[in-house]
Parts: C-alpha cells; structure tokens; sequence
C-alpha cells in the first residue's frame, strides 16, 4: 500500500516494535496457512492466512458470529482446523492437545475456579508443571504485584468484584509466560471507566513481559487503543489487516469503513484518474476532488469514504463552492462536550454526519437546527473505495 | 409484632430475617399463596398463616408420629389390646408414669441388634459406593450429552419407577438364582462351570440396594454436573492439565454437594431397608429393617420395636446433623 506516511506507526502506549510486517525478512511467529473451520457444513472460519509477529497485540475484531472467537479457540487448540495449518513459533500444532501448547487463554467469562482461592487459581499452571511449592509462592506474589491483587491472596473468587476476577484471570494466564496469550473479550464485562484504564494496563503488562497477544473484541475502540495491527473479520473471511491508523484512514472496502468508526459514503463515477489526482462525479455531491490516483477505470462506480471529522463546516458559502462542497441543512445537533455531531441534510435528502471540535466554550451555539450550512474537506481527506 | 403488618420499606442493606426469608418463598408459589389468600379471608393473620403451615405440616405428620414411637418405646409389652401398657394412667393417689427403660437395655444387652445395626450400616454403606461408581458415570454422560438427549435420557433413569418397587425386586430373583438368567448366561459363554450361588447372600443385596437406588443417586449428581460450566475444564487443559486430572482436580471437587445429596439420599433409606435383603437376602443376612419386623409382626412386641426404630433414627440424624454443622462452620469460615 502507497501513502502510509499519513498513518501513525503506533497507537500511543505502544512498544516501539518496529514494523515486522513491512519487512520482507522477518519471520512470523504464528503463521496460519488457508485454515479453514466447518460446523457441519458451515464454515465459520473460511480459508483465512494470517502471520503475526513476536511481540505483537494484535487483535481480531468483528460482529458477533464472524468467526474470530473460533479462530482463537482454534490457536489454544480446543478446535481443530478441518482445513489448514497454525504454526507457533516453527511448530505446527496440529497434533499437539492444549494442555500441550505454549499458549494460554484469558476466558471471557474467566472462568476462575469456584473451589480455589485466588492464590490457587494463579499458581495451578505451575502447578501442573510440577513446579517446586517455595517457586509457585514466589511467582504468584509476583503475579499479584504485576496485577495488584496484594492481600486478596486467600479469597475466593465468589468474594471478588468483576474487575478484580479479570486481574485474576489474567495473572493465571501469564503466569507460564506463554509464547502466546488470547484474550476472548477480555474486558466486555466491565464498565466503561474500569475498561479504560484496563486497557492501558494490559499494554503496559504486555510491554512489560514481551508476550505476544492475540485478543478478540468486538468493540472496536478497544482494538483501537490497544493493538499493534487488528484483522478486521466478517463472515468468517478477512477483510483488512493493517495498523489502527490504517484501518481508520485507509480503509479497503465499504464494509470496513462502516464498521470502524463513523463514515459518510458518496457514491460517484470516475471521471479522469491521473498520478496528481482524481475526478469523481457524484450524482448526490456534485464533483469530488481526491489528491491521488484511484484504482479504478474511469466510469467505474466508486465511493468516497469521509470520516465526520474531516468535514469543517461553515454558516457562508465557500469561496469556491465547486470543489468538494456539500450544501445542506442542519436537523440534528448532538453536543457531545468535546465535540459537536451535526447531523446535515442535503437537497437531495441524503444526510451526512459532521464532527466538529468544541474549540471555544459554548454559551450560544454558532450552528443550530435549521441552519443553513456549508461542507467542505481537502483533497486528501476522503479515500477512495472501489468495494 | 404489630408493626409487622404496617407497610414499610426497609433500609438499604438490611438482611431479611430467617423467618421473613421463608415467607417469601413460600409467598412466592402460586398455589400456596392462593391457599393462603383463602385462609386469610376466613380472618386468619395472613404472615401467621405463611409461615404456620410448613410447621405445621412438619408437626403433625412427622414430629407426632414420631413422638408416638418414642412414646411407645417406653412402655411394657403386654398380651393384649393393644399390646401394650399406657405410659400414664391414673391409679390411686394421683398420676403414674410408668416409665419403662427395660426395651433399651434390650436392645444393649442382645447382640442381635447391635449386629443388625452394625450389618445395616455396613450394608447401605457398600451399596452407596457401588451407587456412587455406577451413577456418576451415568450422571456426567448424560450431563454431558448433546441438549436435546437430555430430557429423554432423564426420562430413561425415572422409568423404573413407573413399575412397582415389589415386582422389580422379585425379577431380580429370576436373574441370580443358581437356575437364573444370570448364571445362564455366563454358563452358555462357558465362563463358569459351575452355577455360582448369588441369591441369598450378601452380594445380591449389594444388587438389589444398589440397582434400587440409583436413580436416587443420579438424579441430584446430574442436576450438579449439568449446571457446572464445562469451560472451567477447558481453562485446566489450557494451563496444562490433563483431562484425567483436570477430572480429579476441578470436576470432583465441584460436584460434592452432588455426590453428598445423592449418597444420603441412598445410604438412609438403604440402612432401614427391609424387603430387599428379605427377598434376596440369606438367613444370615441380618438388617435392623428386618429385625424391627419380626419384632413388631411376629412377636408383637411394639415398644421393643419402637425403641429399635427410635435408636435408627438417633443413628441417622445424629450424623448428619453435625455433618452440616461442620459444613456450615466451614462455609462461614471462608
């Protein structure tokens, strides 16, 4: 992909692991080749490739029922690939039982063991090892630090809040510093405030011991702000698998714009295409300008995908008001204290939504309803999708 | 308690009482509350009435009949009418009680009893066992089984019960005896020689408690094992557990309030049991069931066999009782 000077390498917090991806030379550290996942004669999980890379949070993000919970479920090897082969770290895993595999699960619903304390469901990994009692006490603590869990060593997790079960779950998923640990839905129980600030710390951990993270969210501002790359699933395929920047800014279909974030969608034609740029020509929006080449021949149907944020909005007309300019009236505001959402209708009765930042405080507000206002956006603010 | 019957909204945080618990639970069934609804229109205290029945209930159809025994118990055996003297009677100068400890001094000094009791016990706690192994296969497979074989499976294990308890005991003496089903067929495979002598001996009441009772085993573990959340055992492999440890170590353990219900519910019934090792049971086979009936049909003699049963039920309850002391000790504990 061309153009990736605009997208930022890492999402703030993240180690500075460098671009393994973008490097031919690199090796993957779990590589799955063509696998493919049938229920009967479904297949929830359809011929999907995929290398990730030593180091890496990388999350597999999509609706409910997309496949990605049984992709994981297929890495710790409580399912078999009907098709296909996942290799960890040079080892294909396709005889290897769980219990066998170097790779741990943080379960959605943690499952915690009731009958054990918190000490001993964080030490039972080791134990299975047969690990020397004196060394399991001493890495517990040192579970219970890294999570701060000190002095809910002897409780039992029926006594533990909602947050401080995930903490437990997640310290007996690390504790065997597994080459790779899942997360399922890590922090869909939680409520928002506690999520967020999990979130930081479960990429301040992962920093902190280097283990490779694959986590399954379907909430796509958590894979935002924790990974390092994210596939975005739909139906049991891959749709997109960049950095969260990419995904953002350059999505590669209708199908991943919509479902990360918010976006508006002008449909057009081509009209010319040259290095320098494009000429859209839609039927709703008049004539598009984009600063780049669009894959696609002219006259094709294309669409350009314009977050809410990229439009700045005015009450005047623009001094050029044939270029990239949408004309239209105000019929919802949502003050959202950071941000204003206009919601704009325009003469042909499509409607956009606009973000637009709260600059100064606001005791009137400049833009209401039924206010007559003016879009415009730069060249390069829109991308062009051909799908 | 006046104000009880005031409307109030109770503070935040403040624990409902025992009594207050049960009565929302017992309110809470449709037919009782409606029961209830009738006995208050009659102009009973509607809480009173709650809470009364259950005791009630409890009073007159377990706590008198049981002091009726006890009654008994203390009394002389006599030849007549019925076949006892009365505790009390009014004689000259007033009230006598003729309280008559000699039943339980019986009951010490043969040692017919004490083996009764003993034999019972160990009896009933074999058949437990045996109970134990063979249910909680059955009762894990059946949790175990795809949703939709469930019902019918469940249906399987209560199916027994709709043939009467007598005649499936009495079939069990077509298979074991020496002619039976049983030796027949191990005879064609030509696995014995010999017909082997089952029938009236220890073995084929291990049998009959056992084959009785299993459902009474199953049906307790299996609603334990069927609420336990199967990835509890998928966390273990994850971690590096075996399945057959993670079976000791996770399944086990969670299933005890299963396998204690369902062993109670075996092993007490099992201890009094009276046709089983009668029917299948030998000469030699002596269980306190059988004893207290040829004390109270044969030798007629009631407050002997009153005071055997009184002593059961002091050997049964005693137990258990600081079996869930022990338990609650340790829940509050935790």
């Amino acid at each position: 992909m061309s153009g990736l000077a605009t997208a930022p390498t890492a999402p703030l917090g993240q180690p500075t692991l460098g671009q393994p991806w973008n490097d031919p030379a690199a090796v993957p550290y779990i590589r799955l080749r063509n696998v493919t996942k049938r229920f009967g004669n479904f297949p929830a999980v359809n011929d999907i490739s995929l290398d990730i890379y030593r180091g890496e949070f990388f999350s597999l993000l999509g609706p409910s029922g997309c496949g990605k919970t049984t992709l994981l479920r297929m890495l710790a090897g409580f399912e078999t690939p009907s098709e296909g082969s996942i290799e960890i770290d040079g080892v294909d895993m396709a005889a290897v039982p769980p219990y066998a595999r170097p790779v741990n699960m943080m379960f959605q619903s943690y499952a915690l063991f009731p009958h054990m304390s918190v000490a001993k469901n964080i030490g039972f990994g080791l134990r299975q090892d047969r690990v020397a009692s004196p060394e399991i006490a001493r890495r517990v603590e040192e579970m219970l630090n890294l999570v701060q869990l000190r002095g809910l060593a002897d409780r039992k997790p029926h006594q533990l809040s909602g947050g401080q079960k995930q903490r437990v779950a997640l310290a007996r998923a690390l504790i065997k510093k597994p080459k790779l640990l899942l997360l399922d839905e890590p922090l869909g129980a939680l409520d928002k405030r506690l999520r967020e600030r999990t979130q930081f710390e479960l990429v301040n951990i992962q920093e902190q011991l280097g283990i490779t993270f694959v986590i399954v969210t379907h909430d796509q501002e958590e894979a935002m702000t924790m990974s390092t790359r994210m596939a975005v699933m739909n139906a049991g395929r891959i749709d997109q698998v960049a950095t969260p920047g990419e995904v953002y800014e350059f999505p590669n279909s209708r199908a991943v714009a919509e479902f990360i974030g918010d976006v508006n969608l002008l449909e057009g034609r081509v009209e010319s295409s040259t290095a320098g740029g494009a000429v859209i020509h839609s039927a709703d929006a008049g004539t598009l300008f984009v600063d780049r080449a669009v894959e696609a021949p002219v006259g094709a149907t294309v669409w350009l995908a314009l977050r809410p944020e990229k439009f700045s909005v005015t009450k005047t007309p623009p001094a050029d008001a044939a270029r990239n300019t949408l004309a239209g009236e105000v019929f919802d505001v949502a003050y959202l204290g950071n941000l204003s959402v206009y919601h704009v209708r325009l003469g042909n009765g499509r409607e956009v939504s606009v973000a637009s930042a709260n600059r100064e405080r606001l005791v009137e507000r400049p833009i209401g309803w039924g206010d007559k206002v003016w879009l415009t956006w730069a060249p390069g603010a829109g991308v062009v999708l051909t799908k | 308690m006046a104000e009880r019957d005031v409307a109030y909204l109770r503070g935040a945080g403040v624990e409902p009482t025992r009594l207050e618990r049960l009565y929302y639970r017992l309110i809470a069934n449709p037919v009782f509350s409606a029961f209830v609804v009738l006995l208050v229109r009659l102009g009973l205290n509607r809480r009173w009435v709650v809470i009364a029945i259950p005791y009630v209930w409890l009073g007159v159809f377990f706590l008198l009949p049981f002091l009726i025994v006890l009654k008994l118990s203390f009394s002389e055996v006599v030849l007549a009418q019925p076949p006892y003297l009365p505790l009390l009677n009014w004689g000259e100068g007033g009230l006598h009680i003729n309280l008559n400890l000699e039943n339980y001094k019986l009951l010490l000094d043969d040692d017919l009893y004490l083996r009764s009791y003993l034999n019972s016990l160990r009896i009933a706690a074999i058949s437990t066992l045996f109970a134990l192994l063979i249910g909680f296969p059955m009762a894990y497979a059946m949790a175990r089984a795809p949703e939709s074989w469930r019902a019918p499976l469940l249906m399987l294990v209560i199916l027994p019960f709709w043939t009467s308890f007598l005649i499936r005991v009495y079939a069990w003496i077509g298979i074991l005896k020496n002619e039976g089903l049983l030796n027949g067929l191990l005879l064609s495979l030509g696995l014995i020689q010999e017909p082997l002598t089952i029938l009236n001996t220890d073995i084929a009441v291990y049998i009959g408690i056992t084959y009785s009772y299993l459902p009474f085993m199953i049906l307790p573990l299996y609603a334990n094992l069927e609420k336990l959340d199967w990835t509890l055992l998928e966390a273990a492999a994850d971690l590096g557990c075996r399945p057959a440890k993670a079976f000791w170590t996770i399944t086990v353990p969670l299933a005890v309030p299963g396998i204690v219900a369902g062993s109670f519910l075996v092993f007490i019934p099992a201890v009094g049991e009276f046709v089983i090792p009668d029917l299948l049971g030998g000469s030699s086979t002596v269980m306190i069931g059988k004893t207290l009936w040829v004390e109270f049909f044969q030798n007629r003699d009631w407050p002997l066999s009153s005071a055997v049963a009184v002593i059961l039920i002091l050997v049964l309850v005693v137990p258990i009782v600081l079996l869930q002391r022990s338990r609650a000790r340790l829940e509050a504990a935790r």
